[in-house]
């Protein structure tokens, strides 16, 4: 066990929590940070995602939009600022939109997004957390 | 009054931690208590150059009060406010004495200031002397979140996986540190322990201190029935202590079923797990370690 060889900054516990409750629940649940930047992605995420969470790993907010994007209900690309989660902390309210998204894998899946941000204990941002209900794969 | 280096005292060689309560949940007096001691969560750290720095006010924290007899400033860090962590408080002989300087740290809240959360306990009906009506120079602070300075030590609060928000301290003199999680379950946040550090609570506190004072109150089939509760198997302390490379660990916050022999079976235990990487050292009432 030698964890202490490397220094990794230890996220906030608030952060921990929400990690751990999301890999228990079977919805779809996607782990952000306070910047946007993808943390974690539950087994149930998975699915829709199209990638196993341990193959993507962490990702910056600019990477992760560039291997799985939105679009409207009319089939328009959302702009970078637009997407529920991204809403979600830049506005530090919840949002709740239908969408077409587009997963690591190329496929297309309609779904529906609760975004809401996490504010700690102290009343900070930490992050903030996407739950994707699915409606239906296209064809 | 004196403020850090105690008049007339000279520098300590090294910074210092006595346990005044080892004990977790309730205050367990009797003759299967004695070893390790039956006084709720109180922990004393002096600094080498005097300053002084008491961790959360179980039973334990009258005795240490009554060791002060000249007027100085002391500082008690509250890692939370359960009971067995805030009930000797008023039982602190400096608060009733017009002469001590007594800042009292405690977890932020959204909703309250610590002086109103405390004045739940120390008001009529269930103490008999308002929080408002002590002789002591009293200041109530939210602690907070990082780094800070008391006297000569700096102080790291970060809360940690316990019910309700509860902080964890880290405390240095520069040349050494101490980290103090007496009420903690980092295996609730993960699927194993140890996770990786930067998913795991409290490990940010106890990277690479010279004593860590952790929660040890379960053994392993007693958390299998308390998950959630907010404490550690003894096999978790040790882990953490491991992966975050602390030197010693502190068997703290023994559960009130748990009588001496018991403990030291647990003890066992653990340092069988730790396997020589780190000395694991029975928390007994009285002790004193250097840091």
């Amino acid at each position: 066990m030698g964890w202490h060889n490397q220094h990794v900054a230890q996220r906030d516990i608030g952060l921990i929590l929400m990690r751990q409750l999301a890999s228990g629940m079977a919805v779809p649940m996607l782990l952000a940070d306070d910047n946007g930047d993808l943390l974690f992605f539950n087994e149930a995420a998975e699915v829709l995602l199209g990638r196993r969470f341990d193959e993507v790993g962490d990702l910056p907010l600019d990477e992760r939009r560039e291997m799985f994007a939105f679009r409207d209900e009319g089939g328009v690309a959302l702009p970078p600022d637009q997407p529920p989660l991204v809403v979600a902390l830049r506005e530090r309210r919840p949002v709740h939109r239908r969408v077409w998204l587009r997963g690591f894998d190329g496929r297309d899946r309609e779904i529906e997004v609760t975004a809401f941000p996490l504010l700690g204990g102290g009343g900070h941002l930490i992050g903030g957390v996407a739950m994707f209900w699915a409606r239906k794969q296209a064809a | 009054m004196t403020d850090g280096a105690a008049a007339g005292k000279p520098p300590a060689a090294t910074m210092r931690v006595c346990l005044w309560g080892t004990r977790g949940s309730i205050a367990s007096a009797g003759p299967d208590t004695v070893r390790y001691g039956g006084n709720t969560a109180c922990a004393e750290v002096e600094g080498r150059d005097g300053t002084i720095i008491i961790l959360d006010a179980g039973t334990g924290v009258r005795r240490v009060g009554n060791t002060y007899h000249e007027p100085r400033r002391l500082d008690l860090l509250l890692t939370h406010l359960h009971m067995d962590h805030i009930q000797g408080l008023g039982f602190f002989a400096p608060l009733f004495q017009n002469d001590f300087e007594i800042h009292v740290w405690g977890p932020p809240s959204t909703t309250q200031d610590l002086r109103t959360r405390l004045t739940r306990y120390l008001s009529p009906p269930l103490f008999p002397v308002r929080l408002r009506d002590v002789a002591a120079r009293l200041e109530l602070h939210d602690a907070p979140m990082g780094r800070f300075t008391i006297g000569g030590l700096e102080v790291v609060a970060h809360t940690v996986i316990h019910p309700g928000q509860t902080l964890g301290y880290r405390i240095s003199d520069g040349t050494s540190a101490l980290a103090y999680l007496p009420d903690h379950e980092p295996a609730l946040g993960a699927d194993g322990m140890p996770d990786r550090p930067e998913w795991t609570s409290g490990h940010d506190l106890a990277e690479g201190v010279d004593l860590l004072v952790h929660d040890a109150q379960y053994t392993a089939d007693e958390y299998d029935q308390r998950v959630g509760w907010g404490h550690s198997r003894i096999s978790d302390a040790v882990d953490l202590a491991r992966m975050a490379g602390a030197r010693r660990l502190v068997t703290f916050h023994h559960d009130p079923a748990h009588d001496d022999d018991e403990l030291d079976a647990m003890l066992d235990d653990a340092r069988a797990r730790a396997d020589g990487a780190l000395e694991v050292l029975p928390g007994r009432e009285g002790d004193t370690f250097p840091i």
